[in-house]
């Protein structure tokens, strides 16, 4: 009996060593926030394309592009997702093992809204507030050009007509794609708003970074991990407390919070998509060109997902939550999945 | 005072911290019954529910023009037809007051487009529906469903409920006609993960939890039999066993998330399995049990009495012959029980999973040890982390049926015991 079972579990190993050099089915890694769109988009060409449906993983930007540039051959991931652009770290890092060839292809846009709960009075910020409020540090002098750590805890300490509540931010951690573009586009444009800090960044642009992105760590920025459902219930136990997370979570959960305006303008499709809205970033994925040739499908599902169908203005990504890219603009990525152009990392600016 | 009082005096003491011992003991107990009951009602109440599914009834017309323009009866283009427009059209004839493009579009959105893959299989298996009206149950999507299950949400504002007072006036209309009705929710036991809550179902991770458990117990159970024989029976005491000894207790307290790495580091990287497979999942739990199932194989070989070793001695017997003929099989049960508690917890197990990739949107229902796969409580984690409402449900009911696999493999552990073990 006990012979039987050993044979059987070497014939298993063996079986698998042999199968992996015929994988036909896609491997998809990479941001969480593509995550949901992605998904739709792999079960639809799954249904309709007879091939098989890709198997999709949530690794985060920064894990799937690790992943995806290790190296070429059936064990490592065909396309990555991203909510940010490639760095040019990571290029270099992919080319060293031999990846080379691969294709960008922006899908759409997110919006990162800032939302309280419903029973939570409805709030108007500006980035300049958000940016008092989170930030480590905060000008000491009206121009900014010294700083001190945070010291406010209300709301209403930073702008009188904000309502008299303790400042209480439930957000994604570091790894999260969402708090990189929640830094970069709320918390540093906030920062650019002060002429000392803006002079800074030419004088020491480390230290600038650092002081214009970084968050408090004294608690009133409450890291949630990365499942933004408990954000939202997080929010709708403490009415005071607001939360950061992507637009498609908002739109699912409208009978739970609303949205903050953010400059006067609230989270809404159309200003995301016109760039009206501030807090918006891009949404990628990328293509290993040397694997279209190998695994089957490939091309055919980069073309769903640049597919007018998918992510054009009246497209089934669209009602999900994605904001569309212009129609020029998809026209130009479809074009380039269709041959699936060469990325060329110069268009990356150095930083 | 004399010694019968100073004993009356202290038992009176001892009475009471006993009587308090007890109490404690009945509060211990209480207090987790308690929060058992808490846990299994909610979750039951909350995923009960998504066992039944809501299902509209509707005229279909199966459009020639649509389904078969030429009338070739060609499979292809019956295959790639539009079956959206079919629904639509039925769904225009029911409502014919709904006119403009955007309440079109949100009214064939009460449809799961589910059913369009089913519409097409039907047509498929008969060629004789082309150009036929039928009245056909279709599947209602999730959000139909969800204001059909929590008629309470009828009464919020519009702004507050997930449908559009439009939605919800369609649907009055039918549930007046009676065209709505409950059923069993067969998609949650066919299928495997989807985007959309009622497409969604549980069949997928099963299978993978399957794979994955078969890989587990083959790899672990000789293995850890053999080990647990050698050191019990046969090995020398001396300080190298003493430290294997050490090692293996220790192993069984390792967090299994290091499991997780070394498979990564391991299986993948230098042997290169595939990623998602369960034949990896099942290699990194079998590591996780071994531990576990050697110690259960010492504990019940210790357990039979050297009188059964030693009258095999006598009779001329070796000692491999004594311990695989007579002490082994006497064991058999424990080790059983032992195996089945390992295999229970490796059915639970999410996290190792996580690094050699089974986390992971797998649509397509595994087939075999190196098909994509996620198990039970990886599917429990993602639609728990899904925005879609829909999920909430499936993931109670994810739970459910998850708890249903350990009660009663861990039923069957206790059947084993009392049936076959041999007390002395």
């Amino acid at each position: 009996m006990k012979k039987t079972l050993f044979a059987l579990s070497i014939t298993l190993f063996l079986s698998a060593n042999s199968q992996l050099y015929a994988r036909d089915q896609i491997k998809i890694v990479g941001s969480s926030t593509v995550y949901p769109f992605a998904t739709v988009v792999a079960e639809r060409f799954g249904k309709t394309s007879g091939f098989k449906t890709p198997v999709i993983e949530s690794t985060g930007s920064g894990g799937g592009l690790k992943l995806f540039c290790s190296g070429l051959g059936t064990e490592h991931p065909d396309i990555t997702n991203a909510s940010r652009r490639i760095k040019s770290k990571e290029v270099n890092k992919c080319a060293e093992n031999g990846v080379e060839d691969i294709t960008e292809i922006k899908v759409g846009y997110d919006g990162i809204a800032l939302a309280n709960s419903k029973s939570g009075p409805s709030l108007k910020l500006s980035l300049k507030e958000v940016y008092l409020a989170l930030a480590k540090v905060v000008p000491a002098d009206p121009e900014g050009e010294t700083v001190k750590p945070n010291p406010y805890k209300m709301w209403n300490e930073i702008n009188p007509s904000l309502p008299a509540k303790p400042i209480v931010v439930i957000g994604p951690p570091p790894t999260s794609g969402t708090r990189d573009a929640f830094n970069e586009l709320a918390i540093e444009r906030g920062c650019k708003k002060f002429s000392g800090r803006k002079e800074l960044k030419k004088a020491n642009k480390k230290l600038y970074k650092a002081e214009c992105r970084g968050i408090r760590e004294d608690g009133a920025y409450v890291e949630a991990g990365e499942n933004d459902n408990l954000i939202i219930e997080k929010l709708v136990a403490n009415p005071d407390a607001i939360g950061v997370f992507g637009y498609s979570f908002l739109d699912q959960n409208r009978d739970k919070v609303k949205p903050a305006e953010i400059d006067g303008v609230l989270p809404k499709f159309e200003d995301i998509s016109s760039g009206k809205y501030p807090v918006s970033r891009s949404l990628f994925f990328y293509v290993k060109n040397a694997h279209a040739a190998v695994i089957p499908g490939i091309k055919e599902y980069v073309r769903e997902f640049t597919a007018d169908k998918a992510i054009g203005s009246d497209g089934y990504l669209v009602s999900k939550g994605l904001i569309p890219l212009p129609d020029d603009e998809r026209a130009k990525f479809a074009k380039d999945g269709k041959k699936l152009a060469k990325f060329d990392p110069k268009v990356l600016k150095k930083n | 005072m004399n010694n019968t009082e100073i004993i009356k005096k202290s038992l009176m003491k001892r009475h009471l911290a006993e009587s308090r011992f007890k109490t404690y003991g009945i509060l211990g107990i209480i207090s987790a019954t308690v929060f058992l009951i808490v846990i299994l009602s909610t979750i039951f109440i909350e995923g009960k529910s998504a066992f039944k599914s809501t299902y509209i009834k509707l005229d279909v017309f199966f459009d020639p023009s649509i389904i078969d323009p030429d009338g070739t009866r060609n499979i292809d283009e019956i295959r790639f037809a539009n079956y959206r427009k079919v629904i639509k059209n039925s769904l225009k004839n029911y409502f014919p007051e709904v006119t403009g493009k955007e309440e079109m579009k949100s009214l064939t959105e009460l449809i799961s487009s589910s059913e369009e893959e089913n519409l097409m299989q039907a047509v498929l298996k008969n060629n004789d529906l082309i150009g036929a009206n039928k009245k056909v149950w279709l599947k209602a999507s999730s959000k139909i469903d969800i204001i059909h299950k929590n008629p309470e949400m009828k009464d919020l504002s519009e702004s507050n409920r997930l449908i559009s007072d439009k939605e919800l006036e369609w649907f009055d209309k039918l549930t007046r006609n009676g065209d709505v009705k409950f059923s069993l929710n067969k998609i949650f036991f066919l299928k495997a993960d989807s985007t959309e809550p009622e497409q969604a179902g549980i069949l997928g991770s099963i299978l993978g939890s399957f794979f994955t458990l078969v890989i587990t117990l083959i790899l672990s159970f000789p293995i850890a039999v053999a080990a647990g024989v050698f050191l019990e029976e046969l090995a020398p005491k001396n300080r190298l066993t003493d430290i294997i000894e050490i090692n293996i207790n220790n192993l069984a307290a390792v967090p299994s998330i290091i499991f997780g790495l070394l498979g990564l580091a391991i299986f993948l990287n230098v042997m290169h399995l595939p990623r998602s497979a369960p034949i990896v999942g099942g290699m990194v739990l079998a590591l996780m049990t071994l531990p576990t199932i050697i110690i259960a194989t010492r504990v019940s070989l210790k357990a039979v009495p050297p009188s059964i070793r030693e009258a095999a001695v006598g009779l001329g017997a070796t000692k491999f012959q004594s311990v695989i003929h007579h002490v082994l099989p006497l064991a058999i049960p424990g080790i059983a029980t032992g195996t089945i508690i390992g295999m229970s917890r490796a059915l639970g197990e999410s996290a190792p999973l996580l690094l050699i990739g089974m986390v992971a949107f797998i649509v397509d229902i595994p087939g075999s040890f190196t098909d994509s796969a996620t198990v039970l409580p990886v599917q429990i984690y993602l639609w728990k982390s899904t925005a879609a409402r829909g999920f909430v449900e499936l993931t109670a009911a994810g739970v459910i049926v998850l708890l249903t696999f350990l009660i009663l493999m861990n039923a069957l552990a206790i059947f084993v015991r009392n049936k076959f073990e041999k007390k002395w």
